[in-house]
């Protein structure tokens, strides 16, 4: 049986990936322990000093890890939006060579997807060890919390590609990581409540991707009830997935396929 | 012959076309981009291994025509049937029976080159076996058996159109498409090229080549249109083009500066057909040493006098009024 063309673009990109998994992995190792270390055990030793009843009622580090999970799945879902996007259609025109053969703009998309949805369950998924590791919580809870960031990755995958298909060079993509992901990994609810950021900013937060992962992350790993429902977020971001995938189509198409 | 009944009498089937053993054919074909005409309502037809060519200069159409036989850019208007397929509702089924090398390098540099083709190969779904024994013969083919494990960024560039060239070859189409294969190369590279070409020619291989270069036309070309602003302006082999179109023979005259400007008329006066262009002055002639005995009892005094045989490129300036490289 002939292999559906998504997933011969999934080959390739695995393929590719191969060259650079060791730098890749290590990377995915190093980021959480970093950041875990830092935030939850440096940063969190003074919050914890200054609020005897916790976050939540748990200490920083617990607090803050599943809405850490959640955010680099998130800048990961952006990283495989933007610049491996921007390189198969203007530098290494891989994207165009591909079109030569079976290959059309719909399953390199939906191929693109694919693969992209992969690197965040692999970055998320040693991201959960880690914070198993960390005693943060139990293994088990822990990778339950890898389902709102594959989510939140996937979402961002979806917007930067629908994004980064509408640009001529790459300027504008720097501009999209200093003024929609940097804000948004900051202000979401990952490092304090959104009930801390002034009452004008609260319904900004609200309509990101990543504050919606971070509630269902922080509900699995801390027990926390969402202030949202739990299916209006994964309903949600769900939506910013198809969307992000439909708007990418037409901009590609008249791209590589005029 | 086929044949058709109407009542008791049997007439032979009436059609314009033998299409028997055309693989390409298109009518009327069209392609806009907003008010731009692109290609403005051709007509050509492709018979199954020939080297066809399109001849003309940056902007003249030959791209987009050959987008649209790749089935990578949709027709705006006319007819084209591409291996019997339609290339607008059967383009991944037309795709994977075509090879085709672009214009532009786009390998992936971090690659090797096994690997740039093995992963071309599985797009077509091609067993991982079966694509590694063909990397073995393409590689031999195309003289790059040492670089199998070399990344494509450490390659010179006639060696990447190799590459491409194996690549395009990597499904064993049925018909192969070469946008500009040599453009950008030095000489050396593109003979080279030209040689691998040729042999694919002589196996049996359907080339469809664009080119700006006359003289890629000439070596490698059985039949080509001549295109220009959208529109093709002649159609044959290369020697007949140039015997309908154009005397045998040239002879071309360079001035010192300052005074090609001021012989024009003279030069005129040489013979039924001359051209003055930016740098030199072209006389045609069906003898080319009879003209350059009247040019020397003459009181033009030319820098240099060159005679040479008339080719595509003067083809192409008689219809056109122009030079193919500008």
């Amino acid at each position: 049986m002939a292999t559906p063309l998504p997933l011969r673009v999934f080959e390739a990109e695995a393929r590719t990936y191969r060259r650079t998994w060791r730098g890749s992995v290590f990377t995915s190792f190093l980021s959480p322990v970093l950041y875990l270390l830092a935030m939850g055990v440096g940063l969190g030793s003074l919050v914890d000093a200054n609020l005897p009843a916790g976050l939540e009622n748990v200490p920083y580090l617990t607090f803050l890890a599943p809405g850490l999970l959640v955010a680099t799945a998130m800048q990961t879902g952006a990283g495989e939006g933007s610049w491996k996007v921007m390189g198969g259609i203007k530098w290494t025109q891989t994207w165009k060579a591909r079109l030569a053969s079976p290959i059309g703009t719909t399953s390199l998309v939906i191929g693109h997807m694919l693969w992209s949805a992969a690197r965040v369950l692999m970055v998320s998924a040693i991201f959960a060890f880690m914070m198993a590791a960390f005693r943060v919580a139990p293994l088990l809870q822990s990778l339950a919390a890898v389902g709102p960031a594959l989510l939140v990755g996937v979402a961002m995958v979806a917007i930067t590609t629908a994004f980064t298909v509408r640009l001529e060079d790459p300027t504008g993509l720097a501009m999209f990581f200093r003024f929609v992901v940097i804000p948004m990994f900051l202000f979401s609810g990952v490092f304090f409540p959104i009930t801390n950021l002034p009452g004008w900013l609260q319904p900004v937060a609200v309509v990101t991707p990543l504050y919606h992962a971070v509630e269902l992350a922080r509900a699995t790993v801390v027990g926390t009830t969402p202030a949202v429902a739990w299916w209006v977020s994964v309903l949600y971001l769900s939506a910013l997935i198809l969307a992000g995938t439909v708007l990418a189509m037409a901009p590609i198409r008249r791209k590589l396929t005029p | 012959m086929n044949t058709s009944t109407v009542g008791s009498r049997t007439y032979p089937q009436v059609s314009s076309l033998p299409m028997s053993d055309a693989l390409i054919s298109a009518r009327a074909l069209t392609k806009k981009f907003g008010d731009f005409v692109a290609v403005d309502g051709i007509d050509f037809e492709v018979r199954q291994g020939e080297a066809f060519g399109f001849l003309g200069p940056n902007g003249a159409g030959k791209t987009s025509t050959m987008r649209m036989i790749g089935a990578v850019s949709p027709i705006t208007e006319g007819d084209l049937t591409v291996l019997g397929l339609d290339p607008m509702t059967q383009g991944p089924q037309l795709r994977s029976r075509l090879g085709v090398v672009p214009q532009e390098n786009n390998l992936d540099e971090e690659l090797t080159v096994f690997d740039n083709l093995m992963m071309y190969g599985r797009y077509f779904d091609l067993s991982r076996a079966a694509i590694r024994e063909r990397i073995a013969e393409l590689l031999a083919f195309v003289q790059l058996e040492d670089k199998r494990d070399a990344k494509i960024s450490a390659l010179s560039g006639g060696m990447k159109r190799r590459v491409i060239i194996a690549r395009g070859l990597i499904n064993e189409p049925d018909m192969f498409i070469l946008d500009e294969p040599t453009t950008g190369l030095d000489p050396q590279a593109r003979h080279v090229l030209w040689d691998r070409l040729y042999r694919l020619k002589q196996q049996g291989v359907t080339l469809i080549i664009t080119t700006h270069y006359m003289d890629e036309a000439e070596q490698l070309c059985d039949r080509l249109v001549v295109m220009d602003k959208g529109k093709i302006v002649a159609e044959g082999s290369p020697l007949s083009l140039i015997a309908q179109h154009t005397p045998r023979d040239v002879v071309e005259l360079r001035f010192p500066v300052g005074v090609l400007e001021t012989v024009g008329d003279h030069v005129a006066g040489l013979s039924d057909r001359t051209e003055i262009l930016a740098d030199r002055a072209l006389v045609y002639t069906d003898d080319a040493d009879k003209t350059i005995a009247v040019i020397s009892e003459s009181t033009l005094e030319p820098e240099t006098v060159l005679a040479r045989r008339s080719t595509l490129e003067d083809v192409f300036l008689r219809l056109t009024g122009r030079t193919l490289v500008d």
